[in-house]
């Protein structure tokens, strides 16, 4: 297992390097001229050379490179000149609500896809089979975005249940003392119940939204894999010595059937990642996406590198822990490492 | 990437199955529309499917001549109406008629995604036949590349390309083509791979071909229909992909139709409850992209029989 752990560890580390070279490249590749850009409109030729010396734009691409890498190991991301604050903090302060909104979204969909996907799969040919097939179309070709509006304008518009969707809290409270940044749980450790539901009323609307988008690939799989698992001849076996059925699928199918769920999550948590940025446009969530998207708009190129670099890092790192998770599942994986 | 490898397994599977069992069958054209309509009886949905395809691709062409109204004329004192018989999707916040919009955005979101799909069919085709059929260094370091753009959340990955190469259409196509790259390069390297030394490219490399020549003649066709349907399943995607770049303000620059700036603008008066703004652009999005997946489905159901679903 030991090794099987280091042998992962180091496969991350060419994908690690890959991810950083693609950053720096897309770094390097804008448009026009770093230097008189960040001088500004009324810079002389001069204050630009200044600039670009500053900048370090003057070296040949490797040694600009190793800068680049250089100010990456110390966690330099550069500063975001809209808000003038390095960049590296703006994205730490503003992860925390990327993560709760992304997991709570990942929880509820699993939630909702992994039985959907066994029932669909046990039933098959029935009305919930029938429905698993509907939701998983829909949820592939929803634009992500549109569906937000659409709950917007159903839940608050019309019925007026849900809060205005403008970020994580409603203007008038007051967010929970800091602890983990996730105001659900930071909340509950402050014992303030009426901050936890004011924030869980927040969420819930974006968190079904992102939910709904993963919910394809996961009850798609989920039903597929138990389709082939309960064909198999270790089930009919299992049927045949008189186990109860519930104890056959969950004990015999389900463990088995569970596998390749687990190998989509990487690809799962590849959209809710940039499903995420567009869900947070929706709903003014003060996550890293939309920090994003605001500087993009203003060109101000520094913060959307460090969130595209942030969001590889985080992608890589969630893959890994996907891999890690199968090898403790699979008891093959063991073996074999 | 274990998913993407069972699916090469099947597919190698079902390449391998008509040799098996040879079968008399009329030919040629007649033979493929007959099936066509088999598949088509078969699942009404299909039909259905293939017929809203014929319209979209129709509106593309003609949506222009439809429109009744001028999609960028602006008419401040019919801003903001709700949908009538005159309007019939409503008017937006500065009175432009939202049908005519959103027909003659069609031919936009289309061509968009028409041009990544074959834009990256032609670049991850070429590389990935060329990386199956060598193997070797050629294969490792396309693959490595892959490899790294798999690394990005796709949609990122394309926010950053469309960032660092400057705003415009043009390079929305080209991030979105990137962004499909290893999905393409991987499909055609596994079905470049088990035909390298099947018996006819073996005859056609006896019969003195050069590897250039049997790569494009002898290969390339070969896996024509898996790539098909691929393009087919990707277009949808490459459409909200499109979409989603623009709705966060990349690319395509207002007043220009587009479904997708289009429903940004009209998200900011969904709160106030003018919902016509967003929701027919959404719409016309939603069921363009359900129409190319169940095309695509259709058209994996006439091709390849074994990974019907």
């Amino acid at each position: 297992m030991l090794r099987h752990l280091g042998q992962r560890l180091l496969t991350t580390i060419p994908t690690l390097v890959g991810v950083v070279v693609v950053t720096f490249l897309l770094t390097r590749i804008l448009p026009g001229d770093p230097a008189a850009f960040f001088a500004g409109p009324t810079a002389d030729p001069a204050a630009v050379e200044q600039i670009r010396v500053t900048l370090g734009l003057d070296k040949s691409l490797p040694e600009q490179f190793v800068a680049y890498v250089g100010d990456l190991l110390v966690g330099d991301l550069g500063v975001a000149l809209s808000t003038g604050q390095p960049v590296v903090a703006e994205i730490a302060a503003r992860l925390p609500a990327s993560a709760e909104l992304t997991l709570f979204g990942l929880i509820l969909s699993v939630a909702v896809a992994v039985p959907l996907g066994i029932l669909a799969a046990v039933r098959q040919g029935s009305w919930i089979d029938h429905l698993c097939r509907l939701l998983t179309t829909a949820g592939v070709s929803l634009p992500v975005f549109f569906t937000g509006l659409l709950f917007v304008y159903v839940f608050y518009f019309l019925l007026g249940v849900a809060p205005a969707p403008l970020g994580r809290i409603d203007l008038f409270a007051s967010p929970p003392p800091h602890v983990t940044g996730f105001y659900l749980i930071d909340s509950l450790i402050a014992g303030d119940l009426e901050t936890f539901r004011a924030s869980f009323a927040q969420l819930i609307l974006p968190g079904i939204t992102l939910a709904l988008f993963a919910l394809a690939p996961i009850a798609r799989m989920t039903r597929a894999s138990m389709l082939s698992v309960l064909s198999s001849e270790f089930i009919r076996t299992a049927r045949a010595s008189g186990l109860a059925p519930g104890t056959v699928i969950v004990r015999y199918a389900f463990r088995n059937a569970m596998l390749p769920v687990i190998t989509t999550l990487g690809m799962v948590f590849s959209f809710l990642l940039g499903a995420n940025v567009l869900v947070e446009k929706v709903f003014a969530w003060p996550g890293i996406g939309s920090f994003a998207v605001e500087a993009l708009i203003q060109s101000d190129y520094a913060p959307v590198q460090g969130f595209v670099l942030t969001m590889a890092i985080l992608y890589v790192l969630l893959n890994l822990l996907i891999d890690l998770l199968y090898g403790l599942i699979d008891p093959r994986m063991r073996i074999e490492g | 990437m274990k998913t993407l490898d069972t699916a090469s397994d099947t597919t190698g599977a079902a390449s391998s199955l008509p040799a098996a069992a040879p079968r008399q069958r009329p030919s040629g054209f007649k033979a493929g529309l007959s099936h066509l309509g088999h598949v088509a009886g078969e699942n009404p949905v299909t039909g259905f499917a293939f017929a809203l395809f014929a319209l979209i691709v129709l509106t593309a062409l003609f949506g222009p001549m439809l429109a009744p109204y001028d999609p960028l004329a602006t008419d401040t004192a019919a801003a903001l109406q709700p949908p009538s018989a005159l309007h019939w999707f409503g008017t937006d916040q500065v009175g432009r008629d939202i049908f005519s919009r959103v027909l003659v955005a069609t031919r936009l979101d289309l061509t968009i995604a028409v041009a990544s799909v074959a834009l990256v069919f032609v670049m991850g085709g070429l590389v990935g036949i060329a990386a199956g059929y060598y193997g070797g260094w050629t294969d490792r370091i396309v693959g490595r590349i892959s490899d790294t753009i798999m690394a990005f959340p796709l949609f990122v990955l394309a926010m950053g390309i469309v960032a660092a190469l400057g705003n415009t259409v043009t390079n929305i196509v080209i991030a979105t083509a990137i962004v499909n790259f290893p999905l393409y390069q991987r499909i055609a390297r596994a079905e470049a791979n088990v035909r390298r030394n099947a018996g006819f490219v073996q005859a056609a490399r006896l019969t003195g071909n050069s590897e250039a020549r049997i790569l494009l003649t002898q290969i390339l066709p070969n896996i024509m229909p898996i790539m098909m349907v691929q393009m087919s399943l990707t277009m949808g995607y490459a459409i909200l992909n499109a979409a989603g770049l623009s709705f966060i303000g990349l690319g395509v620059t207002p007043p220009t139709a587009e479904w997708g700036i289009m429903v940004a603008e009209g998200a900011a008066f969904i709160i106030s409850g003018e919902w016509w703004i967003a929701l027919f652009p959404g719409l016309a999005l939603m069921i363009a992209v359900f129409c190319f997946n169940l095309v695509g489905d259709g058209l994996r159901d006439l091709i390849d029989p074994q990974r019907r679903t």
